[in-house]
């Protein structure tokens, strides 16, 4: 099959930019450490009230400007609704779900995970700035999806 | 101007003056108009239901309890997703089978596949709309819809089937005849198109056999992972399907309205064989958020995602080798003196020529998706939206009515309604889709979520600069909706009027430019490509099914939460 001169030229442009593409992933990957939020222990659905530490859902500080909140997504609401933070925190979130697929997102920011029945999900972010974050679900849970939000209050 | 597929490559024996062929052709050409017929119509309705999304996120109206915001926005996602789309495309390839080889054939298989999918349609629908099935289009469990939606779902895409086989055999038939001959290029491709359908169309067919029974209460819980999984294996795949579809439509039936010709069958042959290898191990891109699933495997789907820069490549390159061959030939030089000599006033040639334009839009969002770095900001965002109309809702969805402009007329010999007024149904679409999708895609940078009613959360700060994007995007979407409006005025008054046509008997396809170049016997080999596609297809699910079976993974009961 003949393939034509500037073919070649161009598909190895797109050979190039595909490689580019591949690098930039692999480069945050390996050396910034980035992956997407993929948590991997499973959780009795049904029991997330008495599992702990879903049992007692919050925040817990575990350091200087280190925290972990617990969040038990459920339709349609987030526990615990509001949380305070200082300023420069570091905030693990660990979240599940006792009914349906639900989302975590702080929208504009890097906090957005998917929350699914069974699974917990985390990530950790760091609040620089003080303010009072909208903390909703962005997956479609059901008749009260658009009021499923909660408060993440930096101060 | 239009010669017959690949007439000029092979030396098909065309049973021209022949009487019970042609009988059969008009068979044929009826039933390719049922198909596009009932996507034109699943399009209108889909299309008002989108409007009244857009108003409702504006905050103009305020939807009923008995016709509230996810009911609509279920039937918009599957009508149009799922149903729309499907039905042009098995009208397409079954006429792209059946026009590249002549013969009296029976077309009964075919029908039985269009009844078994309007009556899954049917049936989903009127579920839906019942209230019974609030599920959105990805119907993702626990979320549980009433056994009908499933069933009808499954009925949609079990008559798919049947087309597919009527397609393969009807290739088959070609191939026994003609051992020594290619498959002629417009059934090849349905055909690769359609092998690539069967293979992702059984991970949704796994996940019904879970979820049926589990909605009708035989079994008590879900692994709602494990089903989100066998979705997605089925989702992205079901892209593609429409990127074939559009494929098959800019390679082989654009060229006709500019009299160019298809730039090179090899290369055309081999890029529906790279979205057929490309099209399943990719699944995962739609779920990098999701917990249960390593980053490692997150990582390689990635990649394979990437991989679809080339068939992409060589199709912008086919694409505008065949504007500049033909262009040349009038003595039209230089890119911009050709962008303007194109037909732009043709809606043959306009739909699928602004429908090019979006999709290079389209392209590069589906850049910034894929990187996940980047995905995590927009992710389940606004911007999603933007992206998939931006790619569906425009290019395929305007290449397909650009498509219908001109296969209606030449399937039911009539002439066209009113071109102008197709022309402006086009230009309507592009303009509203420009304006919908950029303020949705600013939207989402700025974070409003999709999939929700309203974006006001009660006057909280984080939601206040949504608004205004939201009244754009309305307005742009009433703009899209009178386009679409209009082409269903066209195309239904196209069939209604009595002017007859001359019959064509072999339009449609354009030859191929450099027909006796030699192209190698493996492009033809569909097995061996359909057994490569599977055994990628194992190589990416292998591992993350594993995880999730062997992982401890717990049933969710479901509930019905609307
Ligand atoms: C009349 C023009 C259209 C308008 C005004 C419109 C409007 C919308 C809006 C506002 C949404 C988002 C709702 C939300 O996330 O809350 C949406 C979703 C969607 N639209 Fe359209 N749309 C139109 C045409 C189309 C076309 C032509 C297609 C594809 C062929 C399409 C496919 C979809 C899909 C797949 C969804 C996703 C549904 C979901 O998230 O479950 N739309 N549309
Ligand atoms: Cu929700
Ligand atoms: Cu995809």
């Amino acid at each position: 099959m003949h393939i034509h001169r500037y073919e070649k030229l161009w598909l190895s442009i797109g050979l190039v930019i595909l490689a580019f593409f591949i690098a930039t992933l692999s480069i945050a990957a390996l050396s910034e450490g980035f992956v997407p939020p993929s948590d991997d222990q499973s959780i009795d659905p049904t029991k997330v009230a008495q599992t702990p530490p879903f049992d007692h859902p919050g925040l817990r500080k575990v350091g200087d400007h280190a925290y972990e909140a617990y969040y038990v997504a459920h339709i349609f609401a987030f526990d615990p609704a509001t949380i305070t933070v200082p300023v420069g925190s570091r905030v693990t979130f660990y979240v599940t779900s006792t009914d349906v697929e639900h989302g975590f997102s702080i929208p504009a920011t890097a906090v957005n995970m998917m929350v699914t029945p069974g699974w917990v999900n985390s990530l950790s972010h760091t609040f620089k700035e003080a303010g009072t974050f909208l903390l909703v679900c962005n997956e479609y849970c059901g008749a009260g999806h658009q009021t499923m939000a909660a408060k993440v209050v930096v101060q | 101007m239009t010669t017959s597929a690949d007439a000029a490559s092979s030396p098909l024996q065309w049973p021209k003056n022949n009487d019970s062929y042609a009988f059969s052709r008009e068979k044929g050409d009826l039933l390719v108009l049922t198909h596009i017929y009932t996507a034109t119509l699943v399009l209108g309705v889909g299309a008002l239901f989108g409007a009244l999304q857009g108003f409702s996120r504006a905050n103009w109206i305020v939807m009923p309890d008995w016709f509230d915001y996810y009911r609509i926005l279920t039937v918009h996602g599957v009508l149009m997703a799922l149903v729309f789309t499907t039905f042009f495309i098995t009208g397409l390839l079954t006429y792209a089978t059946y026009r590249s080889i002549p013969r009296v054939r029976s077309v009964r298989l075919n029908y039985i596949g269009w009844s078994v999918m309007v009556i899954g349609t049917l049936m989903a629908a009127i579920t839906i709309l019942s209230g019974n099935a609030s599920v959105l289009y990805t119907f993702y469990a626990p979320l549980k819809a009433s056994p009908f939606f499933y069933f009808g779902a499954t009925l949609l895409v079990a008559g798919t089937w049947f087309i597919a086989a009527d397609i393969i055999m009807n290739v088959v038939w070609f191939k026994r005849r003609n051992p020594e001959l290619r498959i002629p290029l417009p059934a090849f491709a349905a055909v690769c198109t359609m092998i690539m359908w069967i293979i992702a169309t059984l991970g949704v067919t796994v996940e019904m056999l879970i979820l049926i029974p589990w909605s009708l209460g035989w079994t008590s819980g879900v692994d709602v992972s494990l089903t989100r999984m066998l979705f997605w294996y089925f989702g992205h795949p079901l892209v593609y399907f429409w990127i074939m579809g559009a494929y098959v439509i800019w390679y082989l039936v654009v060229p006709t309205s500019y009299g160019g010709s298809v730039f090179s069958d090899g290369l055309t042959r081999l890029a529906f064989i790279s979205l057929l290898l490309l099209s399943t191990p990719v699944g995962i891109h739609h779920e990098y958020l999701d917990p249960g699933i390593s980053p490692g495997w997150k990582f390689f789907h990635t990649i394979l995602t990437y991989g679809v820069v080339v068939p992409s490549f060589m199709t912008a390159f086919a694409i505008f080798a065949s504007f500049e061959i033909a262009a040349r030939k009038q003595g039209v030089t230089g890119f911009w003196n050709i962008v303007r000599w194109l037909p732009w006033r043709d809606p043959a040639f306009a739909g699928p020529g602004l429908g090019m334009l979006l999709f290079i839009l389209g392209g590069f969002g589906g850049v910034v998706n894929n990187s996940y770095a980047m995905d995590v900001l927009v992710h389940n965002t606004m911007w999603v939206v933007g992206h998939f109309h931006v790619t569906v809702g425009g290019p395929v969805a305007l290449t397909f009515i650009g498509a219908a402009y001109r296969l209606v007329p030449a399937l039911a010999r009539r002439k066209l309604f009113a071109p102008q007024l197709a022309l402006v149904s086009e230009y309507l679409w592009f303009a509203g889709m420009l304006v919908m999708s950029f303020s949705m895609h600013w939207a989402g940078i700025l974070g409003a979520p999709r999939r929700t009613s309203d974006v006001s959360y009660f006057g909280a700060a984080g939601a206040a600069t949504w608004h205004g994007q939201m009244v754009a995007a309305a307005l742009g979407g009433s703009l899209i909706a009178i386009g679409v409006l209009l082409f269903v005025v066209v195309a239904t008054a196209t069939f209604l009027q009595n002017k007859r046509e001359e019959d064509n008997p072999e339009l449609a396809f354009a030859r191929v430019e450099d027909a006796a170049a030699p192209v190698p016997p493996v492009l033809d080999k569909l097995g061996t490509w359909a057994a490569l596609a599977i055994v990628l297809a194992f190589i990416a699910y292998v591992g993350p099914v594993t995880q999730q079976l062997t992982a401890h993974s717990y049933l969710a009961p479901g509930m019905r939460t609307w």
